[in-house]
Order: structure tokens, then sequence, then C-alpha cells
């Protein structure tokens, strides 16, 4: 039976439990101020059943070998004043998993109170901020921690806690972040795939700072375009999202570390006719030595090939990362080529194929993907998706999963 | 004296000279350049449309296939006229169902001849991605429509070329060519029905690559709106080659909202919904 009772997520007990009750009663209360000018509710989201089917048997210890099922339900509600100056949204996320207790978990991706007024924006609550360019690492999105239990791309992301006050002008934008609230990252449990040799022991955390998840952190970004180009760049310092990890003798498990960190980062894109060229780079100090990190590369698109309405893209970005290999978090970017092919078909029903290859360039460690989906009908969409694992060189943080090649099926509902 | 005098005589021959050419003249403007005449016809229309500020409007697109399938798309569009000629209105557009690309938006600053900036949001990664815009002639969203039908419709952006006048469909039309000055144009040329009466496009036939008929639009059911802004409410559009057909129904339109250049940049995608 799914420990539901025992774990809800690897979070402390206070994360996300108070934080939805201290919202619900805010929101509530908000809605009430703007009853006379009526406003705009919505409800939608999505239910998902999916199945995960892995190739080879699993290596490590506790690990059920066995397809993986998970349902995953993801409500939205919004509200918007009339006067559009007030918003308010919560999306609550909840996945329950047949072999990994650690996946089963629960989050408020989004629960925040938007109030707009000429130029500037204030924020408070929980909200998920993307920056980046890139498609095969998005290096420059700091603002929230990784969802990891969900998939290891990096691109399901933990609610982050925080006010943010920004402004719109005719030079730019500029936004300043307060997250008053550190999220941990979520890792795979004894019985799940996906992981390294060894157990993250989530309840052992350690922190530089001494108020722990409570320390403060800060970023301060400013983004604007002028004709073909966009950028970002942006300053941050607070605890970092990307955890060491110390091993203990003792139970034979690892704990996350967190450490103090600032960074800053730039993100750029040139469009130019059918061509995207894209660049993010961060230099970060706090993890042993400062060092910089980039990807770079493009996105180039043939339009209507071979007289048809289908669009065929090609990717192709180089990664390098300077970090410390002992002082700093484990990274598998450190010297990579990707080259991927995006493909989507323009139907009715946004049929669209991604798939991609990661080589490193020192030791032919390989990453594969593939994603595509599709709708049916109106309201159900299917989603297939595979990550191969090949030729994983010992000295790669990936080695342990190197058995864990897998295809995703998941159908969803939405509405 | 006669005319063989008055060439041998210059000075005497002025007041001839001067007739000749008040007659050239006068023949010139009553056989109009049809060039010139298509470009006043075309800018008779567009410029009944000036002053509408800005306007939001909601659409249903039904996209029905040659079996006669429909499904249907609704959106939001929102626009922002731009009074400086040399370059475009801003416009975006919101997805509002299927369920699945609810939220994703397209913004666009419509230039003349250059392509138009946009950006696209993805409302599952919470993602802004500026697109390049030189795919004028790929199906919006799987439909009938071109992205080039869809966005802004600006004077400076073709070459126009007055062929006839004819009643369609109980009204008097000037019926002029125009053919796409910008790049990436999936068509080779237009023809359009305008009405003598209001200036109003009724009808257009768009002519692919090869130059043969690929669809036919039809506009209907206009409205007037203050200011003596019309509007069609209902778009049909018929792919001449597969049977295809998309029609486009808008409702509520509302103006003079109150939006301005900020409600048109970039960074207002996330704060959509």
């Amino acid at each position: 039976m799914i420990g539901l009772r025992n774990r809800l997520g690897s979070q402390p007990r206070t994360g996300p439990g108070s934080v939805m009750a201290a919202w619900s009663v805010l929101c509530l209360s908000l809605t009430a101020f703007d009853v006379a000018g009526a406003g705009e509710h919505s409800i939608s989201g999505y239910v998902a059943g999916e199945a995960r089917v892995f190739f080879h048997s699993p290596i490590h210890p506790g690990q059920k070998d066995e397809p993986e099922l998970s349902l995953a339900v993801r409500p939205e509600y919004s509200y918007r004043s009339d006067t559009r100056d007030h918003q308010l949204r919560l999306v609550p996320f909840f996945r329950l998993d047949s072999v990994d207790e650690r996946r089963t978990h629960a989050d408020i991706r989004e629960g925040y109170w938007r109030w707009l007024a000429d130029d500037w924006e204030l924020l408070i609550g929980m909200d998920k901020v993307f920056w980046g360019v890139a498609e095969s690492r998005h290096l420059v999105d700091i603002i929230n921690q990784t969802d990891l239990v969900e998939d290891i791309d990096g691109e399901d992301k933990l609610g982050q806690p925080m006010l943010m006050l920004g402004s719109q002008r005719e030079w730019g934008e500029v936004q300043f972040y307060l997250m008053p609230y550190f999220r941990e990252r979520t890792f795979s449990g004894e019985s799940g795939r996906l992981r390294r040799g060894f157990v993250v022991d989530t309840d052992g955390v350690e922190y530089e700072s001494g108020s722990r998840e409570y320390h403060p952190d800060l970023a301060l970004r400013y983004s604007h375009y002028l004709g073909d180009w966009d950028f970002g760049a942006y300053y941050f310092y607070g605890t970092g999202r990307e955890p060491l990890f110390r091993f203990q003798e003792t139970s034979e498990s690892v704990v996350p570390v967190y450490t103090l960190i600032h960074q800053a980062g730039l993100d750029l894109q040139y469009t130019h006719e059918a061509w995207l060229w894209k660049f993010e780079g961060i230099l970060r100090e706090g993890q042993g030595d400062p060092f910089g990190v980039l990807v770079g590369g493009f996105e180039y698109t043939w339009y209507q090939v071979a007289q048809s309405s289908a669009d065929l893209g090609l990717l192709l970005e180089y990664n390098y990362d300077g970090r410390d290999r002992i002082d700093a978090p484990p990274t598998v970017f450190d010297n990579d080529v990707f080259v991927g092919s995006r493909f989507a078909l323009n139907d009715e029903q946004s049929s669209e194929l991604l798939v991609g290859v990661t080589v490193d360039v020192d030791t032919g460690t390989t990453f594969g993907f593939l994603e595509a989906e599709r709708r049916i009908g109106d309201e159900w969409k299917i989603e297939i998706q595979s990550r191969i694992f090949a030729n994983v060189d010992r000295s790669d943080p990936a080695f342990g999963l190197r058995e864990d090649s897998f295809l995703n099926l998941s159908v969803q509902r939405h509405f | 004296m006669n005319t063989l005098q008055q060439l041998h005589h210059p000075h005497k021959s002025v007041p001839l000279i001067l007739a000749v050419l008040t007659v050239i003249t006068t023949a010139a403007h009553a056989e109009e350049e049809p060039t010139d005449r298509g470009y006043e016809v075309a800018a008779r229309s567009d410029r009944s449309d000036r002053g509408f500020g800005d306007s939001t409007v909601d659409l249903k697109m039904i996209l029905r296939n040659k079996a006669g399938k429909e499904t249907t798309r609704e959106l939001t569009l929102r626009t922002l006229e731009i009074p400086d000629e040399s370059v475009g209105d801003k416009s975006l557009i919101v997805f509002n169902s299927p369920a699945d690309i609810e939220g994703t938006a397209l913004l666009s600053h419509a230039r003349i001849l250059d392509p138009d900036d946009q950006w696209l949001y993805l409302p599952a990664l919470k993602r802004v991605k500026r697109i390049s815009s030189v795919n004028k002639s790929g199906p919006f969203v799987g439909s009938e429509f071109a992205f080039e039908d869809f966005t802004a419709l600006e004077l400076e952006k073709y070459e126009y070329k007055y062929l006839n006048t004819e009643a369609y469909e109980g009204m008097q039309c000037d019926i002029v060519e125009r053919i796409p000055r910008y790049e990436y144009s999936g068509y080779t040329r237009q023809v359009s029905w305008i009405d003598q009466d209001v200036f109003q496009v009724r009808k257009v036939e768009f002519y692919d690559r090869r130059g043969d008929l690929l669809k036919i639009l039809h506009l209907t059911d206009y409205r007037k709106y203050e200011g003596d802004v019309w509007r069609s409410h209902s778009f049909h559009m018929v792919n001449q080659q597969t049977g295809k057909s998309t029609d486009l129904v808008y409702s509520n339109y509302a103006f003079k909202t109150g939006m301005a250049d900020r409600d048109f940049e970039k960074g207002v995608l996330k704060r959509i919904r």
C-alpha cells in the first residue's frame, strides 16, 4: 500500500499544508472585496493516468522491477476582477504512484494574489517563473526548485513562495523577488527508479545558512527586446537550488546540502528569418571556486516541408560547465553537444514530435529522448515520452541510471 | 492663322500648344491608371477603419473537413491601433479552447514589409518564446486561415490594380487585385470585392504560388459600430483545392477599452490569466 500517511512528498510538513490553508482564507476574503464588481472566475486543469515501463531490470537494492503506474491531478482556479487589476490563482498538484512512495506527492504549484496598477505589478504567494531560451538545458532558470521525482529533465518545478515587485516600462521590464521560504528538491525513494546507487535522505538535509529554509533569497531581473534581439539579465543571492550530496557512512545514504550562492545570469536570443540563435550563461560563486556555465546554439525551421502543412525544425546546442567536481553540485552537462529535431504537423490535433540526443564530448555518454503528443477529440490528449541512457561512463553522475531507460505513456483528460 | 502657319511661327502657336496639352491631361484623368485607382479603392476601405483605437472580440473558429466533420476553437483577439503608418497594429490572441491549449497566446507587433515581431506563450511551462514570423503561409492552428490572413491587414503591404466593377450579393462592388509586397507570402495574388457603399471587403480570392485559385473568403454580417467603424462578424473560408473550410464567428466586439502599448508587451503574456 502506498504510504500516504507516512510522507506526502519529501518536504517539511510545515510547507504546502499550512500555505494552502492560509491561502484559502486569503483568497476567499479577497474575493469578498470584489463581490460588488463580480469579475471572472474560471476552473480548468487536467487528470492524467500514466504508465512508465523500463526496458531493463533495476540494479540498485530496493528498486522494484515492475511498470510504474501513476495518477496525476492538476486543477487550476483563476479569478480576475472586472477592472483587471486583481488576480487570484490557485494550482494544486497531486500524484499517486504505484511503485515509489516518494513519488506520491502533493504541491501548490501556484497560489497567489496579483495586483496590477499602471506600470506596476505586485505578486504575493507561490508562483512558477520561467527564464531562458535554450532547449537542452534550462540553465538560467533559478527561481523554482526542481520537482525531480516527476521527471529528470528539470522542467517540472515546485511552487516558490515569493513577494515579487515588477515594473513594465518602454525601456524594459524589471522584477524584484523576495523569497522567504526555500523548497527542497524531491528525489526518488528506495523502491523508485531513476536514482543513483544511494538513497537521498531528505530528513538529514543540511543548509549553509543558519536560517535554513527561512533564509530570504533575493533576485533582481531586467529583460527587454530591441529589434530581433530578446535579452534578460539577473542577479540572485541566496540558497542555491542545486544540492551537493554528503555521504553518510552510518546509513549508506546521502544527505542533500544546500549552500549560499551569488549568481548572475544572462539569456539572449537573436531571431532572424527561420533562425533562432540562443545563448544562456551564468557566473556562480559560493560552491568552490567561482565558475561559469553556458549553453548556446540555434533552432532552424523548414516551414511547410514537402508541400505539406508540417514544419520541421533542427536544433543544435553546446553545453559547457566550468564547475569544481568536488565543491559544486554534480552535473551531466560539463562538455556536451545536443542535437534535436522538432516535427509539427500543424493539424487539427496539434500533433507534435520532439527527439534529441545529448552526447558528452569527453566520455561519449549519451542521453536520448523522444516526446510525442496529440490531442484526441476536444478534451483528451496522449503523450508518449522515452528517455534512453547509452554508453554511460563510470565518471558520469548519471552512471547509476544507466539501466533506467524507459517509455512513458500519459493519457490526459483536460477540462 | 491655320495650324501650318502656327508651326512656322512658334510665338504665335503657344495658345494651340496649351490647348493640346489641356486635352491630353484631361484625357489622362478620365482614363486613370488601374494601379492608382486600385490603390484608391483599397485605401478608402482601409481608412474607413481609422480611429477604432483598440478592440477586443471573441472568436469561434469552426474547422470543417471535406466530409463536413467539425472541430471548434475559441479565442479572444485584442488589437491596438498604431497611428504610425510605417508600422502595423499590435495584436494579442489568447486561446480559450480546446482545454489543453487554454492560455496559449500569440503576441504580434505587425510591421509592413519586414517580418512581424512575434512571441508565443506556452502556459504549461509559463514560457515566453520569441518566434520566427517568416512562416506567413503556414496554417493558423490547423485551419484554412494562414498566419498572413490573420495578422493585421495593412494597406502598404500590397500593390493594387483595379480590375472591374460588378454586382455581388446585391451590392455594387469594385474588384481590386492585390499583390503582396512582403516576403514569404504564400500567394502570388489576391482579388478582393469591395462594396461602393460603405467600402468594406465582401469577398477575397486567394491564388497560390503556382497561380491557381486556392481559397475563397466570404465576409458577411457587417455591423456598424461607433465612429463609423464596420466589422464583419462572419468569415467563411473555403479551400477550393481540398474542400475543407473554416468559419470565424465574431462576437462581443468592444472598442476603445483603454488599452495601450504596455498591454501589448511580452511581459504581459505571463499575466493573462
